[in-house]
């Protein structure tokens, strides 16, 4: 008899019962590698795609030619990351409270990831656009979006742009950069690549962001994307954010025997860089270098951005199902915040009494938009939008049909 | 006025749109340099280069994933699927993504976008180059989705429909690319060069989206076809005698409905006819929408004539194909009741 074959089952290094353990996750020094030519062609970015461009070191310095070529960055642009990034935090405390409290059907946070899609949206310029994943609200806030407009999306409300139609968090805003988020996991990449497209082929000189998580890398339109871009080389940037957990599924599910997903891309004749995601001057000296690169005309390229999803999926998730509580405290590239203000700290910019300060100035900006917003109704108090929205927007022009429909919901 | 075949009058429709909008882009598979495997877009990339017309690899999900980028930002793609049979790994793109992106958005951002493909069978395709996958489409929200039965009809109905502010789901009877088909398939083939259908005028035209045709007026039983079938009508029609008011419908959504409505409140009788399989199909649709509009003008149960419910066949294609023999079936049995 022959022995019978065995298949793989890719398992976390913990699970509940454990303790966390991330001794398989190889951490390089920060500093370590260089800052390739913006010309950088797929077959030279095996160290890159492999390897993890960090810039902050344990002890907070800036090293290495990555911190070089953000050196010309001053406080101000840092200090702003810095906001940025606790405005997004103050932002996800306030609306997780309000899901808690029954205000809104359902809320998302970015926790642990703040520094990816603020660093990123602060090296776009106005037009360019993004193709967001439902984790990316980093984004709107990165690109200043009116935190009224933010909040009436979650609670439906008359706040709200989309007048009701999207689950809260399903953002949309052309204006600042923002694809309206489908919720389809994987289908946006390759509208970043069509959208690129046209950016190329109108000349405008703008262009395009995709964004997917590692477990919608599994998804046909991720390798849609990358096979398409890799054809016609459009000026997009394809973000894989790899925070280790697609809901409860590890992230070992969707690489299987690829050593990261930064090389699969490479697989398809496009340049990959992997990038500590936690380390804000990471973020921002490789996005601009990406988005430099993409705007000159060389192509398209792939970042994975390496982070840890610190908080659940969503407030329909509960991640002790299935993960050891303290595992995000034992993630081995910190927390985007501390590290950013530890920074901030040993150059001279900022002091710990000055953070607590902002994050209770932040709190309270937050808080006060958030309860004038609540004003215009809430899930529990809601002030209803007309039903007659149903019908808006179906097509350009109402056909007769809807109109029939309509007027038998008697709007 | 010029005859020309399905196959011209859409690549003329294309020539017309690339020619006076430059936001017109026509790719897909085998679609640029060849110009596609039923040589619809022959020449387009020759006239208006390669950023205009291209080729793609085979992922249609990749086809049309990209056009909805591109339509949301403001161009006119009007992308080929080589057969509906294609279609499905696409079809997250069309039904989730371009049928609501309006909406979803509020309108901030719209999917202008037309998505060509032949459908229908007749032509030895096996099921894989033979399905008519029609209502898959017409039960999204968000899409129009339209046939044409002549040269005349596609020409105009390809201008509308890439000149349309939302996506347009455009079928193209394969059976009927070079000429008429009347359900003899040993016969002599007709070209659309021998048909007064085939006239085509140059230039720029439109054919409303939503507008039906009666190809044939009567007073005593309305069918209702589309594509391939409404030829199936006329022969049934002729060979049986029966006064019969055929409406093409052309447009299935939005549909027609005052069109038909007016024809079977005169006729009090009415037969659907589609290719398509039976159950769940487009037809369950119209006689629902007929029997709610004219019940009491009804002077006999409508009638439907389609596809088996079973794959579609190869060697016993025509045992498969709803031909005149079971129109006129239907229309007999119409007319007893």
């Amino acid at each position: 008899m022959t022995e019978k074959l065995k298949l793989t089952f890719p398992h976390p290094p913990a699970r509940p019962q454990d303790k966390p353990d991330f001794s398989s996750i190889v951490t390089p020094p920060a500093g370590a590698l260089g800052v390739p030519p913006p010309d950088l062609r797929a077959e030279e970015s095996q160290d890159y795609a492999n390897g993890l461009i960090r810039v902050l070191d344990n002890a907070g310095e800036a090293v290495g030619p990555w911190a070089d070529y953000v050196a010309g960055m001053d406080r101000n642009a840092l200090l702003l990351g810095l906001r940025d990034m606790l405005k997004m935090r103050a932002v996800d405390k306030r609306l997780l409270n309000a899901q808690r409290q029954g205000k809104t059907s359902f809320y998302l946070q970015c926790t642990g990831e703040e520094a990816i899609g603020c660093g990123f949206q602060r090296q776009l310029e106005k037009g360019d656009m993004n193709f967001p994943t439902y984790r990316q609200q980093t984004l709107l806030i990165a690109a200043d979006y009116p935190l009224k407009d933010l909040m009436g999306q979650i609670y439906s409300n008359e706040c709200d742009p989309l007048e009701g139609r999207q689950l809260p968090i399903m953002h949309s805003s052309r204006d600042y950069g923002f694809f309206s988020i489908s919720g389809n996991l994987g289908t946006q990449y390759i509208q970043a690549v069509g959208w690129a497209m046209a950016n190329a082929l109108s000349g405008d000189g703008k262009i395009a962001a995709g964004w997917i998580g590692d477990g919608a890398t599994a998804s046909n339109d991720f390798h849609s994307a990358l096979l398409s871009a890799s054809v016609y080389r459009p000026p997009v940037i394809l973000n894989i954010v790899n925070n280790q957990w697609a809901i409860s599924t590890y992230t070992g599910v969707a690489t299987g025997g690829s050593r990261t997903y930064a090389a699969r891309a490479r697989g398809y004749g496009i340049p990959a860089l992997r990038v500590d995601g936690n380390d804000y001057l990471a973020v921002t000296a490789v996005s601009k270098w990406a988005i430099d690169r993409a705007r000159k005309g060389f192509g398209p390229v792939a970042i994975e951005w390496f982070t840890y999803r610190v908080a659940a999926h969503s407030t329909s998730d509960d991640p002790s199902a299935y993960r050891p509580k303290d595992e995000a405290r034992a993630w081995p590239l910190g927390d985007p915040v501390e590290r950013l203000k530890q920074h901030l700290i040993l150059r001279g910019d900022w002091s710990e009494e000055r953070h607590t300060q902002a994050e209770a100035e932040l709190l309270d900006e937050v808080t006060a938009v958030q309860k004038e917003v609540e004003t215009h109704g809430t899930f529990v108090n809601p002030k209803p939008i007309s039903p007659a929205t149903i019908f808006k927007g179906v097509y350009a022009e109402m056909p007769e049909h809807l109109h029939r429909q309509r007027q038998e919901m008697g709007y | 006025m010029t005859r020309m075949t399905m196959i011209e009058a859409l690549r003329d429709a294309m020539d017309v749109k690339l020619n006076d909008d430059p936001k017109v882009l026509v790719f897909g598979e085998d679609v640029g340099y060849f110009g596609g495997v039923f040589r619809c877009t022959a020449g387009l990339q020759a006239k208006y280069g390669e950023e205009r017309v291209f080729d793609t690899p085979i992922n249609e999900s990749a086809i049309v994933g990209m056009a909805v980028g591109m339509a949301a930002q403001g161009m006119r793609p009007c992308v080929e699927m080589q057969f509906a049979d294609y279609v499905y790994p696409a079809y997250d793109q069309i039904t989730q993504e371009a049928a609501r992106l309006r909406h979803r958005s509020n309108e901030m951002f719209t999917c202008p976008l037309v998505i060509r493909m032949p459908t229908g069978g007749g032509i030895f395709g096996g099921q894989t180059h033979s399905q008519s996958p029609e209502a898959l489409f017409t039960h999204v929200a968000g899409l129009k989705v339209v046939m044409p039965s002549t040269p005349y009809d596609a020409k105009g109905l390809l201008i509308a429909a890439i000149e349309d502010p939302d996506p347009v789901i455009f079928f193209e009877p394969k059976r009927l690319y070079n000429g008429p088909f009347y359900g003899d398939h040993s016969g002599k083939s007709v070209g659309w060069a021998q048909h007064p259908a085939g006239e085509v005028p140059e230039g720029h035209y439109t054919v409303e989206i939503g507008k039906a045709d009666i190809r044939r007026a009567g007073s005593d039983v309305t069918i209702l076809a589309y594509g391939t079938m409404v030829y199936i009508a006329e022969a049934a029609v002729e060979k049986c005698g029966i006064d019969t008011e055929i409406i093409d419908l052309r447009s299935l959504l939005p549909l027609d409905l005052e069109t038909i409505k007016a024809s079977v409140e005169k006729t009090g009788r009415c037969v659907m006819i589609h290719e398509a399989t039976r159950t769940s199909g487009f037809g369950a649709e119209l006689i629902a929408e007929v029997q709610e509009a004219c019940f009491w003008h009804l002077k006999s149960p409508i009638q439907r004539v389609a596809g088996w419910d079973a794959p579609y066949p190869h060697a016993t294609e025509w045992d498969y194909f709803p031909g005149p023999e079971r129109v006129i079936r239907a229309l007999q049995k119409t007319m007893e009741d």
